[in-house]
């Protein structure tokens, strides 16, 4: 299985109010062994799955979120989150875990994964992509 | 075309799984071919031979597995989500200490590779789910 297709998770929702953002996350890391060329999108309640020092002692759920920071070690460097969802929900990048790979290419420099990417901008990405994983 | 179809609700509370099998059968019937159907999240529940809707209602679990017999289907359900929703076969019963089984005929479980891999091989990926 040597064809590599462009892969689009797409994350929609909230972590812990329902569990796809949990198990969309398992997906991308199975799926990280295909070695396709995968991206990640963060659109509406979705962006809260980024948000730094979650805290889920209360909730008696287990708190995933730094599972988010291993992505890099899986070859998932590219990681979209949206602006406007962002702003409409009075948050920005800066409310979020800061997400890094490292470039072997360069020394094995550390890159930023995460990209703020308007609406339209996103719109093009998803149009470029030829897997759309929906959760 | 080559499909590989992911329904990510259970029967009877959400429409997801209806829309998914009447694609399915709309695409076999129109000589699509499907490679492969991949029930993830609640979606594992699609796949247990225990329920007992009304006799007015649609069979929902009935119906995927007469359409697997019919068309020689692949109804995979995820091992991962299966484990948590209590989706048993024999396999599953023995490696977890279980004391029954509850999957229905024409599914078998396996893993996440398989929706990555329908994914890869396939012309669409088609989503069924909120």
């Amino acid at each position: 299985m040597s064809e590599t297709k462009k892969f689009m998770y797409v994350n929609r929702k909230a972590p812990y109010g329902t569990i796809y953002a949990w198990e969309a996350l398992e997906v991308v890391l199975i799926g990280a062994a295909f070695e396709q060329d995968v991206s990640l999108a963060f659109v509406d309640d979705g962006v809260y799955q980024l948000i730094e020092d979650q805290d889920t002692s209360g909730l008696e759920m287990k708190n995933f979120s730094p599972t988010y920071s291993a992505l890099g070690d899986y070859d998932v460097k590219k990681i979209y989150v949206e602006k406007e969802s962002l702003e409409e929900r009075g948050l920005s990048i800066d409310d979020l875990q800061h997400l890094t790979w490292e470039d072997e290419d360069e020394d094995y420099a550390e890159k930023d994964s995460i990209q703020v990417v308007t609406r339209a901008e996103m719109a093009d990405l998803f149009a470029e992509s030829e897997v759309m994983f929906n959760f | 075309m080559k499909f590989t179809i992911q329904v990510n609700e259970g029967p009877y509370q959400h429409q997801a799984s209806d829309s998914a099998y009447q694609f399915t059968k709309a695409a076999l019937e129109k000589g699509h071919e499907i490679f492969r159907v991949f029930f993830y999240h609640d979606g594992v529940n699609n796949g247990t031979r225990l329920t007992k809707p009304p006799q007015d209602d649609r069979n929902v679990v009935n119906r995927w597995s007469d359409l697997a017999a019919k068309h020689n289907l692949d109804l995979v359900i995820c091992v991962a989500a299966a484990q948590r929703r209590g989706i048993v076969d024999d396999g599953e019963a023995k490696r977890n200490g279980k004391d029954a089984t509850n999957i229905a005929p024409g599914f078998r479980i396996s893993g996440l590779g398989q929706l990555v891999e329908g994914a890869i091989q396939s012309e669409r990926l088609v989503v069924f789910g909120d």
